[in-house]
């Protein structure tokens, strides 16, 4: 019996979320004395199973071919799917971002299996498992089971803690080769642009938003300037000058509400709510936000909230452990100074 | 070319929902609406559909409650609705749900592309449409950007797609399956003309036995929906003569708290 762990990588580095997964795993693994076994393809494969040696797998099959090299979901879910109906694993898990949601349940309808997608707590009741997830946007949780020989489960990013890491833990590795060849695939991937900056909100551990009260900038729009909109040119001049500072010193990433994707303020990718991004970080600063029910849908898992709006009466400050009252332009800088102080940087 | 999307009814974003007495999600007697992230879906397979002079129809799977997304979207523009319907079948599960999906699909046989949104924004498990192109054995591309060409004559799609590191461009041969992002195209609004004949549209209703395939059988089962613990925080909102002076109470605070 094994548990597995697909251990997401990108340019031949493992996204560290990957080994919240492998804890959640190693606790089903442990329950059933199985091995702890991850599954790592592409660029790097054997360092990085060895390093997941060091995160607590007993084992990993690898495979770093031209195939595999980058992420390819047809070759990836072709290699899972051939460990999976070979060794019959009683789970496959990985953690919840867009390459293992279809990967993972690519390979599901493969080998006939149950999946479970974004769970943020798993037990085993006497062999069964039991999956808690929020749905209805946080507004209700359900628990689910599966009664297939193999479940793959998708769990949700921050929901479960990284294991501590073991320098002389070894781990052993298996090689594996890919049945497809490059002619065999139906996408062809023609470039890739990194985006200009990593947004990565649902790893981060603070973020810094800002809403549609950022276009309350009292900067003046300079003059050869006139042909924006100005209130776009002040929150923009606000996010990169006002906000970026504070998230600098924060280490944190910069979220938006949807009002301020949609004025253009802000891109998409930075959008936290319910048609945006679901966050969880330990804190979560919002500037200039009010708080409306499909924002709070995406940033309500936070540990600590804090408020920074001038409307006493904003919904947000219901949400929050802390609020300042008061122009957001005024308290932002203050904040950053403040912070800046303390954390002696 | 004939294109098709899914799509259901959700509950309004705005509403509360909650858990009743016996056990099920409930909220109320709030309207539902078509899944938002699907209204991107829809806008694109009827633009895609007329670019190439062809039929957008919509699928919605489950009970009649999904009429509502159906009916909302020929308000919009998609030419013909239809409802899978397998009385019995727990469609939550997702084997279940793609097995029935890709009847249709094979049911209705010149489809060549098939367009979902980025999940649904009720339960958000984003698995349906890699489910469905892997029950075809189609090409999926997902978290599209933009369809950069769409040629069905030579029968091939080139999209832009957006993951969490960035943007690639990706090509590939028809038939494919495809879920697409806010911010792809900006959806209309139902006009008058299209109510009306969403109001007088007769939604045909399929059971797996129509589609020539067996009830398929769950994997996965729900075994409770719970209301979450209230949350109860008790909110200090900091005073102080200026800016300056709150602002070093709250980091203060901060340190406090242990998250910095
Ligand atoms: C289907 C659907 C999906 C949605 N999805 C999302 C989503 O994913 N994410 C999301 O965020 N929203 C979403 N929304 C939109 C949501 O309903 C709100 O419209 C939006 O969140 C409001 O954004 P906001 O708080 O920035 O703007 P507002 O509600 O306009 O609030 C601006 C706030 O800024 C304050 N303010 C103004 N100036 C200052 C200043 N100088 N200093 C301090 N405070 C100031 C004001 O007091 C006010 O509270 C969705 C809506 C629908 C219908
Ligand atoms: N029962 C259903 N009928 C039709 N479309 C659905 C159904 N469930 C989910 N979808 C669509 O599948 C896509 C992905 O949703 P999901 O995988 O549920 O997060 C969205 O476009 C949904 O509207």
């Amino acid at each position: 019996m094994s548990v597995y762990v697909w251990i997401e990588t990108y340019s031949g580095r493992a996204n560290p979320s990957s080994w919240e997964a492998l804890a959640a795993a190693a606790t089903l693994a442990e329950n059933l004395e199985s091995d702890l076994t991850t599954l790592v393809f592409g660029e790097n494969a054997r360092a990085i199973a060895t390093e997941a040696g060091r995160f607590g797998a007993t084992n990993a099959y690898i495979c770093d071919d031209e195939v595999v090299n980058e992420y390819r979901l047809e070759a990836y879910a072709q290699l899972m799917t051939d460990l999976v109906k070979r060794h019959q694993p009683a789970f496959v898990l990985a953690v919840a971002s867009s390459r293992s949601r279809e990967l993972l349940a690519s390979s599901a309808v493969d080998t006939e299996s149950g999946l479970i997608a974004e769970a943020t707590d798993l037990r085993l009741d006497r062999g069964r498992i039991i999956a808690t997830r929020p749905a209805y946007a946080g507004k209700v949780s359900m628990e689910m089971t599966s009664n297939s020989a193999t479940t793959y489960i998708t769990v949700r990013g921050r929901a479960f803690q990284a294991p501590s890491k073991d320098a002389n833990a070894t781990v052993s590795l298996a090689e594996i080769q890919t049945a497809l060849t490059m002619n065999d695939l139906s996408v062809e991937a023609e470039a890739f642009t990194d985006s200009a900056e990593n947004v990565n909100l649902t790893d981060a551990a603070i973020i810094v938003s800002g809403g549609r009260g950022m276009a309350n900038n009292p900067k003046a729009v300079p003059s050869d300037q006139d042909a924006v909109d100005p209130n776009v040119w002040k929150a923009k001049d606000g996010f990169e000058n006002t906000l970026r500072p504070l998230a600098s010193v924060l280490g944190a990433a910069l979220g938006a509400s949807r009002a301020a994707v949609d004025a253009g303020y802000i891109s998409y990718e930075h959008q936290v709510g319910q048609t945006g991004k679901v966050v969880n970080p330990d804190l979560y600063i919002a500037c200039g936000i009010s708080g409306a029910i499909q924002h709070q849908a995406g940033m309500r898992g936070s540990k600590i909230i804090v408020a920074i709006n001038k409307d006493a009466e904003a919904p947000i400050f219901k949400l929050a452990r802390y609020g300042i009252v008061g122009n957001l332009y005024d308290v932002v800088p203050a904040l950053t100074a403040a912070l800046r102080r303390k954390l002696g940087s | 070319m004939h294109v098709v999307s899914f799509t259901r009814s959700t509950p309004d974003t705005a509403a509360k929902v909650w858990v009743n007495e016996e056990g099920k999600v409930s909220w109320g007697d709030v309207a539902t609406v078509v899944n938002p992230w699907d209204e991107y879906s829809l806008e694109e397979a009827i633009v895609q559909a007329k670019n190439c002079a062809g039929e957008a129809t919509v699928i919605a799977i489950g009970p009649e409650i999904h009429d509502d997304a159906l009916k909302h979207s020929i308000a919009m523009g998609m030419t013909k609705a239809l409802r899978i319907d397998e009385p019995g079948a727990d469609t939550r599960d997702s084997l279940v749900w793609s097995a029935l999906a890709a009847g249709a699909i094979k049911k209705l046989g010149n489809v060549e592309l098939v367009i979902f949104g980025k999940e649904s924004v009720d339960v958000a498990t984003d698995q349906h449409s890699y489910q469905l192109a892997r029950r075809l054995g189609w090409t999926m591309l997902s978290y599209v950007s933009n369809i950069i060409a769409l040629d069905a004559d030579t029968g091939t799609i080139r999209v832009e797609q957006m993951l969490e590191q960035g943007k690639r461009v990706l090509s590939a041969r028809l038939p494919a399956v495809i879920s697409v992002m806010k911010g792809i195209n900006e959806p209309r609004y139902p006009n008058f003309l299209g109510i009306r004949k969403a109001a007088k549209a007769r939604i045909p209703v399929w059971s797996a036995a129509d589609m020539g395939i067996e009830a398929p059988v769950p994997a996965t089962a729900v075994l409770a929906y719970h209301n979450p613990p209230v949350r109860a925080v008790a909110t200090e909102i900091i005073t102080g003569n200026d800016s300056a002076e709150k602002a070093a109470i709250l980091a203060e605070r901060l340190f406090e708290e242990k998250v910095l």
